[in-house]
């Protein structure tokens, strides 16, 4: 900032403004910018097919992004998301082999409920760190599913025929997905920005202690944010059976860094405070067209994650730099 | 002399925990001798690594997401430089493989201090660049590991003048361990460098404040985390004779080993003891439900539910103590 003062140029610092002002323009600028090097480098690609099937890939992500934003605006973190997605998922195909559609899905969620309550009693009653305990829980969740693997294993999967529909369907275009991420984020977003639980939630990241001292109560808040994470982390699992159509035990665990890259891309600050979801929309969706990028490339599975690594660094650092220089 | 017990309490506290799970071993396993003390040491040895790598970033107030992945790359390195090498070959691998998980650890250091991005987002970005790397050394586990090398960590040290008995306690791997951790902690416990490190986790504007070079400290801690991380990497070439590329469960184990052992997550508390003492806890309690011969998938849930416990209750007494 201090050279562009001594030879001052308008045009660019007004769009550094800009741009500082709303966030979401440079991240869109970023996407727009790997669509158009996709473009380039297949040329025809980019197509209704394409941007249906990213949409797809985008959507599980966007979601568990979702409750790495919302623990994160607490100075939280979620890593128990991928174990939580994968038991609800595998519980899902074999449960309903035997069982009524309904009662397979209140088994599915079971766990997450329960994963979510000890992570919220961990984190808002004990006061364990959010990275510590959600990685113990899912390690937790982890050994259950691979003992109750074992009972199960006579009884064989399926995918239920409404999840292959709702995770693989495309409607007149549209991914099928998006009946039920459109409601869900519209709801992340407005109960972050209109509802008293979403002002908690900044609040309670923002300054831990004047919260508390004005009159909240810390442990409601935490555990209900925790459930309320595990709870959406159950919803991708289903999903993501529905896309992916083979369970497995680590089915969704590849998707774990990712989420929380997806949201520190969209500007959540990992120490609590300041951020939002629709940013994170966005991060998921440059993740998934880099995902594709750098497959199309042809590059070695090893050249893959470095480039990916370095990224997410480098567009994370940038972006900090646009933010902070207001 | 008074504030000892007080300070040491936690690893006093672990260290009869400890003696309390070697007798129930001797209860379960009435067999159980030093060939099984020797094991165990073995197989501490890459764990306790991890966790003295974790152990000194979050003494400064870090994190280190990509310990389980430089000690994949590490580990990889070494054996793929030693695959069909002469035995003195070794001799040089050993030093350069230290070398380079010094300088990535610095990396890592470097990246976090030059970019602002949280430590968090950074060793994740590295954890990723680490295995990527890991993979493009060695696409599938293989390589191959001196023979000096792998005997350096197996049997035991004979001192002279003590009987055999008390001799077959005594396992190379756990004189390795020790040798190799109290050469690079203690000399830094006690430098300048070591209470900055201390002083940046405790409170880094104070620090600053007290002249502390913040950003300097900070880079050095992590170059000794990835020090400590090649160790690692090293110990796991020399104990199953290759390189694997996948990272190993290093990076829970440390965070849990680290709690356990007392030193405090938001950095400036706590000592490299403790969590080695703990990681030998935790590893025996793997030993003993296997000797109780509960399923493996069980023992995984068992562990998990110990660590989250211990946690808890930790932080309990914490929150206890405060106020």
């Amino acid at each position: 900032m201090s050279t562009s003062a001594i030879t001052p140029v308008p045009f660019g610092r007004r769009v550094k403004r800009i741009m500082a002002d709303r966030p979401l323009i440079p991240l869109t600028i970023l996407l727009v910018i790997l669509v158009v090097i996709l473009q380039i480098l297949r040329p025809g690609i980019v197509n209704e097919r394409w941007i249906a099937n990213t949409i797809k890939f985008a959507i599980p992500l966007a979601i568990l992004a979702g409750c790495q934003t919302m623990t994160m605006l607490t100075g939280g973190i979620d890593l128990s998301v991928g174990t939580v997605a994968t038991m609800s998922a595998f519980i899902m195909a074999t449960q309903i082999v035997s069982q009524d559609p309904a009662v397979a899905f209140l088994l599915a969620m079971m766990p997450a409920v329960l994963i979510g309550l000890v992570n919220g009693i961990g984190v808002g009653v004990f006061r364990v760190h959010p990275l510590i305990m959600t990685l113990g829980t899912s390690l937790i969740g982890t050994g259950c599913l691979q003992v109750y693997q074992r009972t199960v294993i006579a009884s064989g999967a399926k995918i239920p025929d409404f999840l292959a529909w709702l995770g693989t369907g495309v409607t007149s275009g549209f991914p099928n997905a998006l009946l039920l991420f459109v409601p869900l984020a519209a709801l992340i977003v407005f109960t972050l920005a209109r509802t008293g639980f979403g002002r908690l939630l900044y609040a309670v990241g923002d300054n831990e202690r004047a919260t508390r001292l004005s009159g909240v109560q810390y442990w409601q808040v935490i555990t209900a944010l925790y459930i309320t994470s595990s709870v959406l982390a159950g919803i991708t699992g289903l999903l993501y059976i529905g896309l992916i159509k083979a369970p497995s035990l680590s089915l969704a665990e590849p998707l774990v860094l990712p989420s929380v890259a997806a949201a520190v891309i969209g500007g959540t600050s990992i120490f609590g405070g300041r951020g939002g979801y629709t940013g994170t929309i966005i991060g998921a969706l440059i993740l998934t067209v880099l995902t594709t990028l750098l497959t199309i490339l042809q590059m070695p599975e090893g050249a893959r994650r470095i480039l990916f690594g370095l990224i997410v660094l480098f567009v994370t650092a940038a972006y900090l730099r646009i933010v902070e220089d207001r | 002399m008074s504030h000892f017990p007080r300070r040491q309490g936690w690893v006093i506290g672990l260290f009869a925990l400890l003696i309390v799970l070697f007798i129930a071993t001797k209860l379960i396993q009435p067999g159980y001798g030093s060939g099984d003390f020797g094991s165990l040491a073995r197989a501490v040895l890459p764990y306790a690594f991890a966790v003295a790598a974790q152990t000194v970033v979050v003494i400064a107030g870090g994190i280190d997401l990509s310990v389980a992945a430089m000690m994949a790359l590490t580990s990889v390195t070494a054996a793929s430089m030693m695959a069909g090498a002469s035995e003195e070959y070794a001799l040089f691998v050993v030093p350069f493989v230290l070398a380079m998980g010094f300088v990535l650890g610095a990396l890592n250091g470097l990246l976090i201090v030059v970019t602002r991005v949280p430590d968090i987002v950074v060793t994740l970005a590295m954890l990723f660049v680490l295995q990527g790397a890991a993979l493009l050394v060695l696409g599938a586990p293989g390589g191959a590991a001196a023979e000096w090398l792998k005997a350096l960590i197996s049997g035991t040290v004979p001192i002279p003048g003590l009987p055999d008995g008390v001799d077959a306690w005594l396992p190379k791997a756990l004189l390795v361990l020790i040798v190799c951790l109290s050469i690079i902690w203690i000399p830094l416990r006690r430098s300048r460098l070591g209470l900055s490190i201390y002083a940046i986790g405790s409170s880094e504007l104070a620090a600053f404040r007290s002249g502390v070079p913040v950003k300097r400290t900070r880079i050095v801690a992590y170059a000794l985390s990835g020090l400590f991380a090649a160790f690692g990497g090293l110990a796991l070439t020399m104990s199953t004779g290759i390189g694997a590329p996948i990272p190993g469960p290093y990076l829970l184990a440390s965070v849990a080993a680290v709690v356990l052992g007392g030193v405090a997550l938001g950095g400036g508390k706590g000592g490299l003891l403790g969590p080695i003492v703990a990681v030998f806890v935790l590893r025996l309690v793997r030993t003993d439900l296997t000797l109780l011969a509960i399923d493996p998938n069980v023992t995984a849930i068992i562990e998990g539910a110990i660590m989250v416990a211990v946690v808890m209750f930790g932080a309990f007494i914490t929150m206890r103590g405060r106020q």
